[in-house]
């Protein structure tokens, strides 16, 4: 056990699968970098941001291979090959560029196994950076797991820390469907014990970060930590809150979503995607339908306008919701009392 | 000229522990407590446990307040008797504050010891080891089914004052390589027996708790005089019925909400039992290879329910000093497996503490330990 970056789980992850099962492979832009280059380096780049980084050197070209950037061609192969029997971990580099290849995603491999009835199986990884908060303007930042969420089809993964990541990723490799693994690129460098040994996280179980009495909080990836940091703010106001990391959005944990709303009537979601048709209005649904009378007060979504993510440092830092933001709103439901019947 | 004060302060439980929550007072401001008589609960992150007064007076100040998290050494309330004045308490907190906050880096004291993979074959064991070197006869811990090396976080740090101690995890345990073998205690002592070689250590008291005492009986059997004495704690062996209920669920549940009920039959405290703890449990099992560990080890040794090595004979031809420690109130081994024993064994049974008795009733077990092994 020690010390490691999210970059790090991430790797390490990939590495002790590469090790353990000769069928994964790895392909995207740049996942080496040296291809094409005039360094001499195979391994210039690592992925963009150095989470692949080292792999090619062990595995080598056959196992870890640079692509074109051509997002349609390399994410249809890798689906083929899902379904041929390799175990492909594809990297789309930026979730935005998903747009170039959305029918081999939406259409192809998410329909494998329904189409052929049952008879095929695509054990395909889809990584992608995601998320507002590093200045890289509008076609580099949006939070699309709720894209991904909508096809039926998918696994889709949202890790919350290190720790998450590195077993969450090998449950995802270990799956036999087309799993959508989406990194916020913020988080890269945060740290945390994560286990030397390989491990993994069920999908569809959430984690619970901690329980309190009076407010639940629903939170997706990055997010879960501003959610935290809320919670332990509150705590010394006397406002307990329950933590809930749903880990996937597709399979979602309604069951525990519902059991701690009914024990706490009260809810607040936040969820980094643009606010129409997100995570926190398929929860907000799922309780009103499903908890109505437990509820004590009303729903509060804490998710950013529905605007691109803007490249001006301050707009983008308003942007994002943040700790005070998740702060007030559970405030406001905590305080929340019901008007007198007229 | 007035009575002596007594700082109390926030215990270090446990190598890794730097900082700690006053979970709830057990003495009124104004009570009187006796040295050694529980005064708060503190918990840490890996565990709630009651600290015991270090003196015996009047809590005159209640410090630090319930819910405070207070790094280790931090003042969390005052013991004096009644004729010392509330000024010079007063003024005792202030200096004492002070002087904390001005050394506060060093407070929390030394670091854990690093821990160290110790290489048996192809087994890779992970080793923690604190003490003197020169401490005579080292003191070796071997923890149960399913535990680790931390079962032994209240007692290694009181048994390494005067002792070298090394703790580890057994194969398919914490840290340790998750190969098991066949699971049975006399492959686990052969593999000891290794690991005591590869320390460098010929002769050891041993102190094994559970499926670890077990264990500690077959390393006797195998090793006899390198086996200074033994310290066996709620042993397996001795009777023959467990409580598959907590063997089963250990190695079936998966989630907190199913988990938790399982490791509360472990403590007749189940307020010990916190989130940490559990989510620890989890972390664990979720690790490859440690369910399929575990299973073995389980249809070996506790095979349709019941225990499968009787180790009574083992016992009573072991030449060494033996002493059994028990909670009365165990729901896992049942607390008559010390009846019966030879005279020659020392039995210290102890009310109202479950299974774990070094962790729950840790001080007394502490001594109990320093009394017999010296």
């Amino acid at each position: 056990m020690s010390k490691k970056s999210f970059r790090q789980a991430i790797n390490e992850a990939l590495r002790q699968e590469m090790r353990r099962d000769p069928r994964v492979i790895l392909m995207g832009e740049d996942v080496a970098g040296g291809r094409g280059g005039t360094s001499g380096v195979k391994d210039a780049w690592g992925g963009v941001l150095g989470v692949t980084k080292g792999l090619l050197t062990e595995f080598g070209e056959d196992r870890v291979l640079d692509t074109p950037i051509t997002e349609a061609s390399y994410i249809g192969a890798a689906a083929g090959a899902a379904a041929t029997g390799l175990r492909p971990v594809a990297e789309l580099m930026f979730v935005d560029f998903v747009g170039c290849c959305l029918d081999q995603i939406m259409n192809q491999a998410a329909k494998f196994r329904y189409m052929f009835g049952g008879k095929a199986r695509t054990p395909l990884v889809i990584r992608a950076m995601y998320g507002a908060g590093f200045n890289a303007a509008a076609q580099h930042s949006q939070a699309l797991y709720p894209l991904f969420t909508h096809i039926p089809g998918l696994k889709v993964v949202v890790p919350s820390s290190p720790y998450e990541a590195k077993g969450l990723l090998i449950e995802a490799i270990r799956d036999d469907d087309p799993v959508i693994f989406l990194e916020n690129k913020v988080m890269y460098d945060d740290e945390e014990e994560v286990p030397d040994d390989p491990y993994t996280i069920p999908f569809g179980e959430a984690n619970l970060t901690r329980e309190g009495d009076d407010v639940t909080i629903v939170a997706f990836g990055r997010m879960v930590k501003f959610a935290n940091e809320a919670a332990d703010r509150l705590e010394k106001d006397g406002i307990s809150c329950t933590v809930i990391d749903p880990r996937t959005t597709s399979p979602l944990d309604t069951g525990t979503i519902l059991d701690c709303v009914t024990d706490t009537g009260r809810l607040v979601i936040v969820d980094e995607s643009s606010p129409r048709c997100n995570l926190a209005t398929d929860v907000a649904a799922l309780v009103a339908e499903e908890a109505f009378d437990a509820l004590k007060a009303p729903i509060r979504r804490v998710c950013p306008p529905h605007t691109p993510v803007p490249f001006a440092t301050a707009l983008e830092s308003l942007y994002v919701p943040s700790t005070e933001k998740i702060e007030a709103a559970v405030r406001s439901v905590a305080s929340y009392k019901a008007k007198a019947e007229a | 000229m007035s009575g002596t004060i007594t700082p109390v302060t926030m215990p270090k439980f446990g190598l890794a522990m730097t900082e700690g929550k006053l979970a709830g007072w057990s003495v009124r401001p104004g009570g009187t407590v006796k040295a050694g008589q529980e005064i708060a609960d503190i918990e840490t992150s890996k565990i709630t446990n009651g600290y015991e007064s270090p003196a015996e007076g009047i809590l005159r100040r209640q410090v630090a307040a319930e819910g405070d998290m207070l790094p280790v050494g931090a003042l969390i309330g005052i013991l004096a008797d009644e004729s010392v004045p509330d000024a010079e308490i007063d003024a005792f907190i202030a200096k004492f504050n002070e002087e904390f906050s001005s050394g506060e880096d060093s407070a929390a004291g030394e670091a854990e010891p690093q821990r160290k993979i110790v290489e048996i074959g192809n087994l890779k064991i992970s080793v923690q080891e604190s003490g003197s070197v020169h401490g005579g006869i080292p003191v070796l811990l071997i923890h149960g089914f399913g535990g680790d090396l931390t079962n032994w976080m209240l007692n290694q740090p009181a048994l390494a004052e005067k002792h070298r101690v090394i703790a580890f995890d057994l194969p398919g345990h914490g840290e340790s390589t998750k190969e098991v073998g066949d699971g049975s205690p006399v492959t686990f002592a052969e593999t000891i027996g290794k690991l005591m070689s590869g320390l460098e250590v010929d002769r050891a008291h041993v102190i094994g708790h559970s499926l670890g005492g077990a264990i500690a009986l077959e390393l006797a059997k195998a090793k006899g005089d390198a086996v200074a004495s033994l310290t066996l704690i709620a042993p397996a062996g001795l009777g023959t019925d467990i409580n598959m209920a907590f063997i089963d669920g250990y190695i079936e549940a998966d989630r907190r909400k199913t988990l938790e009920p399982v490791v509360q039959y472990l403590v007749h405290d189940k307020s010990l039992v916190t989130r940490a703890m559990v989510e620890n449990i989890i972390r664990f099992k979720r690790l490859d290879g440690v369910v399929k560990g575990l299973k073995t080890i389980a249809e070996t040794c506790f095979h349709d329910g019941k225990q499968a090595f009787p180790l009574r004979p083992v016992l009573e031809a072991y030449k060494g000093p033996v002493q059994v420690l028990w909670g009365e109130d165990d729901e896992i081994l049942s607390v008559s497996g010390a009846d019966g024993l030879p005279a020659s064994v020392t039995v210290t049974r102890y009310p109202a503490i479950g299974h774990m008795p070094q962790l729950e009733k840790s001080s007394e077990v502490n001594k109990a330990v320093a009394a017999f092994i010296g």
